[in-house]
C-alpha cells in the first residue's frame, strides 16, 4: 500500500540534523570553509552526534540506520551545503563492514579515529581521480586493478584539487594498502557502494535544489520591478513552478530508490542511477533559475544562491554527468551493449 | 514508507487486463481510430458491468474502490489506451448530480451513467472562454416552465454521440464572472441542438455544439440558479488526478521491444549508445510522472485536498508525454514518420501518433500554463 509519509521517528531524525546543520553549518561557516571545503568543528560536531555510525549495522557496533533514513540525513546535508564528507564516509563504512575484510578499519571508524572516504572512479594508471573528501581523508576505499583495497593516505600520495563546489577533492595515486576483496567480488562491492553514493549524493542535491528554490521565492516575493513583486510575472513565477515540480519528483524518486535499495528489490541499480540523473538534472535547472531571478545580485558573491549554484553542479559530477548516469541505467535495463556494438563505436 | 501498491490494487489490476484482453478487441481500435470517436457502447456496458464507471461510488452488491485501487483501474485502462472518455466524463458529471442535482437525476441519470447505458459530454468551454471558465456568455433565459438558452460551445468532445450535454450557461443576464451561472443537463435530441464535427491533430473528433432557441424543461437544471460555478469545481476537481503517464509507459515499452529486435547496420538499436541514453532518459521521466501521480493518489486516500500536487502531477506527466514522444521519434529515426495504419509502419505507428495525441494532453482538463499559475501561488508561494 502506498505511503509517502515518513514515520515519526524518521520526522525526528530529519528535525534534529536539521536544527544541528542550521546551527553548526550556517552559510557564513560554508563560506568560511572555503577553499578547502572542510569544517574541521562540523565534523566533529557531526561525528560526535554518530552521523556516520548510523550507517553501519548493529553487529558491526553501529545504529543499523537504512539507506532510506541515510537519505534523509543526507537531505539536510545539502540544504546545509555541509563542508565535510559525511556521505562518502557513510558509504565506505558500510562497505568496509560488508567486505568483512577490515574489523580494525571499521572499529576506528566506530571509535571515530578514522576519516574514510571512497574513491568513486576506480583507479587508472594507480591513481583515482577527484577522490571526494581526498584532501582531507585519512584512508580510501579504492577499486584498483580488480582489488578492492584500503589505503592509509598522507601528504605525499595526494595533490587536492581546487574545485568548482568547493569540495575536498584530491587526485590521489594509490600504493600498497589492505586488499579487502578481489575479483568479481572485489566489483560487485564497489558496484554496490557506488550505488549508494549515488542515491546519498543525489538526496543531497535534491535538497540544495529545494534551497535555492526558497531563495528564489523570498526575492521574487520581495522584489519590485515595473511596479510588482517580479513573482507575480508569469516569465519569473513559470519557471520556479517547473522546478518546484521537478524537485519534488526528484526528491520522490530518491526516496523511491533508497527504499528499493534497502529492500534488494529487483530494480535498485536502475533506480539509483535514474534518481541521480534526474536530481542532477533538476538541481542544475533550478540553481541556473533561482541565480537568474536575483537578477545582477545572483552573480554576486555575496549571496548565498552562487554556493548553491556551485555544489548543485560539484557535488555530483564528481562522478559524472547525466548521460555517464543514463548509460548506467540503460545497462540495468538493457544490460551491456554487445561486444560487436562497443567495438564498432556505434 | 512504501512505493508498492496493495494487493488488492494489484489484483484488480490482472483483472482489468484480463477483461480488455476480452473487450478490447484489435477491430475495435480500429474502428475507434479510423473514425476519431474513442467510444463504444458496448465496452461502456462491459465496464459499467464491473462497476468500474465511478468505482469510488458505493452502490448495491459492489464495495467501492478505494483511491489507490481507483488509481491503477484508471491506469490500467489508460495505458491500454481504452476508450473511457465518455464514460468518465458521463462519472464527472454523475459527482455533481449527486452533489447538487434534482432527487430524479439522482434515481434515473446516475445509476445509467454507473451502468454505461447513459453518456454525458461536457459544454463548458466557449469559443472565447477556455482556461478563463468563467468567461462563459451562453444564456439561459427564464421561459414559463423552463428556460430557453442561446450560445456555442467548443470541444464537446462525444457531444454528437452522447445522450446529454453537461451545459454551464449564464442565467442572471446582468451577472459577470462567477455569479449568475447554472449547470443543465441538455438531452442531445432536443430542437435547437447541434453538433458540428471538429477534427483534431490526435485524430480524435471532437464538436462545437449550437444551442439556438433549445427550449428545456426546469427539470433538466442541475444547480440552484445563480449555484452554477460551485457545481462545476467539483467536476473539475477530479480532473486533475487522471493518470497521463500509462500512455507513455505503453509506446515506451512498444520502442524497447522494437530496439532489442531490430538490426540497424549490423549493431542492434538497442545496443547503440545514443539509443541507449535517450530511452534510460524517458524511462527516467516515466519513472517521475508515476510517482508524481502516486502521490496526487496517496493524499486523496488520507482525504486530503492535492491543491498544487494535482497540478504538480498534470503538468509534469503530460509534457513528459509530448517529450518522451519527441525522443522516441528520435530514437526510431525517420521510419517513426510512419502513420499509424499504415501498411509500412514501424512500432505500429504508435510513436507518430504519440506525438500528436499528446499535444492535446497539455492543453484540456487545464493548460500546462494555468497549472503553472496554481503551482506558482501554492507551491511557491508567488503572488497571483
Amino acid at each position: 500500500m502506498v505511503d509517502l509519509g515518513l514515520t515519526e521517528e524518521q520526522a525526528a531524525l530529519v528535525d534534529s540534523f536539521g536544527a544541528l546543520l542550521s546551527k553548526s553549518s550556517s552559510p557564513e561557516r560554508v563560506r568560511a570553509a572555503e577553499p578547502e571545503g572542510f569544517d574541521p568543528d562540523l565534523w566533529r560536531t557531526l561525528n560526535d552526534t554518530g552521523v556516520v555510525v548510523m550507517a553501519l549495522p548493529e553487529a558491526d557496533g553501529g545504529w543499523g540506520a537504512q539507506l532510506l533514513d541515510l537519505a534523509l540525513v543526507a537531505e539536510q546535508l545539502g540544504r546545509s551545503m555541509a563542508a565535510a564528507p559525511v556521505i562518502e564516509a557513510q558509504v565506505a563504512a558500510r562497505l568496509l563492514a560488508r567486505s568483512g575484510g577490515a574489523p580494525e578499519a571499521v572499529a576506528a571508524v566506530v571509535e571515530g579515529r578514522s576519516l574514510t572516504t571512497l574513491a568513486v572512479h576506480p583507479a587508472r594508471g594507480g591513481v583515482c581521480d577527484l577522490v571526494p573528501g581526498g584532501a582531507v581523508c585519512d584512508h580510501l576505499v579504492a577499486l584498483v586493478d580488480d582489488e578492492l583495497r584500503l589505503v592509509a593516505l598522507d601528504a605525499d600520495c595526494r595533490a587536492p584539487v581546487a574545485n568548482l563546489g568547493g569540495a575536498p577533492l584530491a587526485d590521489v595515486r594509490v600504493v600498497g594498502g589492505q586488499v579487502l576483496a578481489r575479483g568479481a567480488s572485489a566489483r560487485a562491492l564497489f558496484e554496490a557502494a557506488l550505488d549508494e553514493w549515488l542515491v546519498l549524493t543525489a538526496a543531497a542535491v535534491v535538497a540544495m535544489a529545494e534551497a535555492a528554490l526558497e531563495l528564489a521565492c523570498t526575492y521574487a516575493v520581495e522584489r519590485h520591478a515595473f511596479g510588482a513583486a517580479i513573482g507575480s510575472f508569469q516569465g519569473v513565477a513559470h519557471p520556479l513552478a517547473d522546478d518546484a515540480t521537478a524537485i519534488d519528483g526528484a526528491r520522490l524518486l530518491v526516496r523511491k530508490a533508497a527504499w528499493t535499495l534497502q529492500h534488494r528489490g529487483a530494480r535498485s541499480r536502475e533506480l539509483a542511477a535514474m534518481a541521480f540523473a534526474f536530481a542532477s538534472e533538476s538541481a542544475a535547472a533550478t540553481t541556473y533559475d533561482a541565480v537568474h531571478v536575483h537578477g545582477g545580485y545572483g552573480f554576486m558573491l555575496e549571496y548565498d544562491v552562487q554556493l548553491l549554484y556551485r555544489r548543485a553542479r560539484g557535488w555530483p559530477r564528481v562522478w559524472g554527468d547525466v548521460s555517464r548516469a543514463n548509460d548506467r541505467v540503460a545497462q540495468a535495463r538493457y544490460g551491456r551493449r554487445s561486444a560487436a556494438a562497443s567495438a564498432g563505436g556505434a | 514508507m512504501d512505493f508498492d501498491w496493495s494487493d488488492r490494487a494489484e489484483q484488480l489490476r490482472s483483472e482489468v487486463r484480463a477483461f480488455l484482453d476480452e473487450h478490447l478487441t484489435p477491430e475495435l481500435e480500429e474502428r475507434m481510430y479510423r473514425s476519431g470517436v474513442a467510444h463504444d457502447d458496448d465496452f461502456a456496458r462491459a465496464l459499467g458491468a464491473r462497476h468500474w464507471i465511478a468505482p469510488e461510488v458505493p452502490r448495491a452488491g459492489f464495495t467501492p474502490l478505494d483511491a489507490e485501487e481507483v488509481h491503477v483501474v484508471t491506469a490500467e485502462l489508460t495505458r491500454a489506451d481504452a476508450p473511457m472518455y465518455a464514460t468518465s466524463t458521463s462519472a464527472m458529471v454523475a459527482k455533481v448530480i449527486r452533489s447538487v442535482g434534482p432527487e430524479w437525476m439522482r434515481d434515473e441519470v446516475v445509476p445509467g451513467v454507473h451502468a454505461g447505458e447513459v453518456t454525458i459530454a461536457l459544454g463548458m468551454t466557449e469559443p472565447e472562454a477556455g482556461s478563463d471558465v468563467a468567461a462563459v456568455q451562453t444564456r439561459a433565459r427564464r421561459v414559463a416552465g423552463g428556460w430557453c438558452v442561446d450560445g456555442q460551445k467548443m470541444f464537446t468532445t462525444n457531444g454528437h454521440i452522447t445522450d446529454h450535454v453537461f451545459l454551464l450557461a449564464r442565467t442572471d443576464p446582468a451577472s459577470e464572472r462567477h455569479r449568475g451561472l447554472t449547470t443543465f443537463l441538455v438531452p442531445t435530441d432536443h430542437p435547437g441542438f447541434e453538433a458540428q464535427a471538429v477534427f483534431t491533430l490526435s485524430g480524435e473528433r471532437t464538436n462545437i455544439i449550437f444551442l439556438d432557441g433549445l427550449v428545456l424543461d426546469d427539470r433538466w437544471r442541475i444547480s440552484e440558479p445563480g449555484e452554477g460555478w460551485r457545481s462545476l469545481m467539483l467536476a473539475l476537481q477530479d480532473e486533475h488526478s487522471a493518470p497521463f503517464s500509462p500512455h507513455l509507459d505503453r509506446t515506451l515499452a512498444a520502442v524497447e521491444e522494437w530496439a532489442d529486435t531490430t538490426d540497424r547496420h549490423g549493431v542492434r538499436a538497442i545496443d547503440d549508445v545514443d539509443v541507449r541514453r535517450r530511452l534510460a532518459s524517458v524511462a527516467t521521466s516515466l519513472e517521475v510522472a508515476e510517482l508524481l501521480e502516486a502521490r496526487t493518489t496517496w493524499l486523496e486516500h488520507l482525504g486530503r485536498v492535492p491543491v498544487a500536487e494535482g497540478p504538480m502531477s498534470k503538468l509534469f506527466s503530460t509534457e513528459a508525454v509530448v517529450h518522451g514522444a519527441e525522443e522516441l521519434c528520435s530514437v526510431v529515426g525517420a521510419d517513426s514518420l510512419r502513420s499509424r495504419l499504415e501498411p509500412t509502419s514501424v512500432v505500429e505507428g504508435k510513436v507518430e501518433h504519440l506525438l500528436r495525441f499528446s499535444l492535446g494532453t497539455t492543453i484540456y482538463a487545464g493548460t500546462s500554463e494555468i497549472q503553472r499559475n496554481i503551482i506558482a501561488q501554492h507551491r511557491c508561494g508567488l503572488p497571483r
